[in-house]
């Protein structure tokens, strides 16, 4: 990859994680309400799948999926006018943070019921194929997903028609407060995909580039008409499940670990010994952002001053967007009305009625 | 007599009644190590251990028909699902198994299967987090549904409910885990599915269920203001109903407001509008009315969701409309 792309990816993951940050202060403000399931930690999923897609591309995603919407060019202020319930925002206010949608970007929405977004893509990818466009899907879900019984039956049907479908497992071990060895018999997801013939590799999601490299290869796979491909994603959230959830369940050493520019170092000064196992064998690397700096640093894409640079620039925009959707008018009834009848255009229900 | 939180009370009832009894079990997602979304099950797991409290995957239609088998072979299970919203994913388990098996077996099978689940809308959670679902569940033969109130409703109908060996629902409410209320768990109880007049009045009667009973009471307060009297019963149950202390109300006041946090539309009001329109006909001195959610998925925004209910003032609004119907005010 290029300087100019590489330093896109930098500023991205950046964007991505000072939008998330300021999105929790809003919360903490009470400026944002409801569930919020923000992004810290994950962001090289989500940068290094997206920037592997093409604008023709359809993308599906959870509640967890700000930063899906932001790399694949939703403008940060109209997810942060969203967020807040406001009429600019993408979704019109009726929505909220965990349904973002937008026709205009192939953003086919923020599902917030665990295991909905395998059926929407499979048939987005049905309609796909169907028209013999060169198109594809990605498909963005959780560890905690794959034991709901549409992972397994989308699934099937996407091998058995060769649908154009990209299924991402951002795998960061836990299910809320259920750590995956807990919720899952096999807690390698990729192992399930052989169940249905259909091709799967894991990675380690805190390495942008691995992942992006991943995900170049199984696009190319997917629009070679091989049928779909699946990508599992070592990764970890810094934060609770959502701000309402404090993550006491995880020990500290574990999101320190995670959090650490170089998790070995830390293993090795900050604990003692045995309970942390599973996690020390777990932890796929160090934090995805400072660790892609410092490659950035070391291979001479970056100076000391551009990366400085780099974090300005994109709090500059984060903060636009919240001056944005702080300032933005709230929709009202007639909003709501319009968004809930937009599908019948002048269509009479019955004989005498007037409209 | 202690004070006690909602969920504080659901807690209690869990905990006595595993205690008492072995079959009874317990299990959903996130109820054991995390202690459960609304800490219902808090400290279980430590207590009972991991066969008696079961951290679920997420698959709510497996471990819910989980439950069914389990309670087909006499175990007592009491299933957490998360939210009612969840509950869709379940519908096979409680619609074509716990519903029918018992009637399909010609009975030979107990069923006492208790499912617990938080519904309605909370605070800007989104059109499919804020879901009620009583119209489904009420239309199934073989369900019975408790909406508890308060923490004394908590205490006793979940007790009760893991007792029969009927298939169980006890449709609790995001919002009300932590309210206070006093419980007294030496009194013996009011029956499961009976109803409980919670403010007396001879002006209309207001029937109201799980949070609509707090937004009732409060217009009640407002209208007495107007020297308005307003009866409010507390439902309690939802399947059956109690029809009688239903009816001997309006028998009295003459008039009948259903206040329901559902859309309106066939929801659980239309029923009760069109048996009480029946039974009490010669009595009324109006229609009886509904006040219901509007007929739209709940909006996120903060003043459209809260418009999008019953409030107090849309209570005491229809409450005086009705009054005013009937011209004079008793
Ligand atoms: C069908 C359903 N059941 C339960 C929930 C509640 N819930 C929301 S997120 C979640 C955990 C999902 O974990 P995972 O798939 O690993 O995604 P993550 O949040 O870790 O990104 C649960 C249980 C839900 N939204 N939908
Ligand atoms: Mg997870």
């Amino acid at each position: 990859m290029d300087r100019t792309g590489l330093l896109r990816i930098l500023r991205q993951m950046l964007l991505a994680r000072t939008f998330e940050e300021a999105a929790a202060r809003e919360y903490a403000a009470g400026r944002i309400g409801g569930f919020l399931h923000l992004y810290p930690g994950e962001e090289a999923v989500a940068v290094g799948v997206l920037h592997a897609t093409e604008p023709g591309d359809y993308v599906v995603s959870t509640y967890r999926e700000h930063v899906h919407a932001l790399v694949r060019g939703l403008p940060a202020r109209e997810i942060m006018a969203e967020l807040m319930g406001k009429k600019p925002g993408v979704s019109g206010g009726m929505g909220g943070s965990m349904h973002l949608f937008s026709r205009e970007h192939r953003f086919l929405g923020g599902f917030a019921i665990v295991g909905e977004t395998f059926p929407i893509a499979i048939g987005a990818a049905y309609a796909i194929a169907y028209r013999k466009l060169p198109e594809a899907v990605i498909c963005f879900f959780g560890d905690g997903a794959v034991n709901q019984g549409t992972f397994h039956e989308s699934l099937n049907m996407a091998a058995l028609w060769k649908l154009p479908v990209l299924f991402v497992c951002e795998n960061n071990r836990y299910q809320i407060g259920t750590e995956i060895h807990r919720h899952s018999a096999v807690v390698e997801v990729y192992r399930r995909a052989c169940a249905y013939g259909i091709p799967a590799v894991r990675e380690n999601g805190m390495d942008v580039l691995a992942v992006h490299g991943a995900a170049q290869q199984a696009l190319r796979r997917v629009r070679a008409g091989e049928g779909p491909q699946l990508l599992e994603f070592e990764t970890y959230r810094y934060r609770g499940h959502s701000m309402a959830d404090p993550g006491t369940y995880r020990p500290a050493g574990e999101v320190n670990a995670y959090q650490d520019r170089d998790p070995i170092r830390f293993l090795e000064t900050g604990l003692s010994g045995s309970p942390a196992d599973r996690w020390q064998a777990a932890c796929p690397g160090p934090d995805c952002i400072s660790s892609f700096g410092d490659y950035c640093l070391a291979q001479g894409h970056l100076e000391e001053d551009c990366f400085a640079r780099l974090e300005q620039d994109t709090a500059r925009e984060v903060q636009e967007a919240l001056e944005f959707a702080r300032q933005a008018p709230t929709p009202d009834f007639q909003d709501a009305w319009a968004a809930f009848t937009c599908n019948r255009g002048g269509e009479r229900f019955f004989e005498g009625e007037s409209s | 007599m202690t004070d006690m939180l909602y969920w504080q009370a659901l807690h209690r009832a869990l905990d006595l009644e595993m205690d008492i009894d072995e079959s009874v079990l317990v299990l959903g997602e996130d109820v054991g190590l995390f202690g459960g979304t609304y800490r219902v099950t808090e400290g279980l797991m430590a207590k009972y251990g991991e066969w008696r409290v079961r951290d679920t995957p997420i698959s709510e239609n497996s471990f819910t028909g989980l439950g069914v088998g389990a309670a087909m072979l006499g175990l007592r299970p009491v299933v957490e699902i998360m939210t009612v919203n969840f509950a869709l994913l379940a519908l096979d388990a409680l619609i074509n198994m716990a519903a029918k098996i018992p009637f399909m077996s010609g009975g030979q099978f107990p069923m006492g299967l208790t499912v617990r689940m938080p519904g309605g809308v909370a605070r800007q959670l989104g059109a499919q987090h804020s879901q009620r679902l009583e119209h489904t569940l009420m239309n199934v033969p073989g369900l019975r549904i408790v909406v508890p109130a308060t923490p004394q409703d908590a205490f006793w109908q979940l007790r009760q409910a893991i007792h029969s060996d009927d298939p169980l629902i006890v449709l609790e409410h995001e919002l009300l885990y932590f309210r206070k209320g006093q419980v007294d768990e030496t009194v013996p109880p009011l029956l499961l599915h009976q109803a409980k007049i919670v403010r007396e009045g001879r002006t209309l009667s207001c029937i109201a269920y799980s949070r609509m009973v707090e937004v009732a009471l409060e217009a009640a307060d407002i209208l007495a203001g107007m020297g308005i009297d307003m009866e409010v019963i507390n439902l309690r149950s939802l399947s059956p109903i109690d029809w009688d202390s239903c009816q001997n109300s309006v028998q009295k006041t003459h008039r009948c407001l259903v206040v329901e946090e559902d859309c309106v539309f066939a929801g659980a009001g239309a029923e009760l509008v069109a048996t009480l329109q029946d039974r009490c006909f010669y009595f009324l001195d109006a229609p009886v009315l509904r006040v219901g959610g509007i007929n739209l998925p709940t909006p996120f925004s903060a003043a459209l969701e809260a418009e999008s209910i019953p409030r107090p003032d849309t209570v005491v609004q229809s409450a005086r409309d009705l009054v005013s119907r009937a011209g004079n005010t008793k």
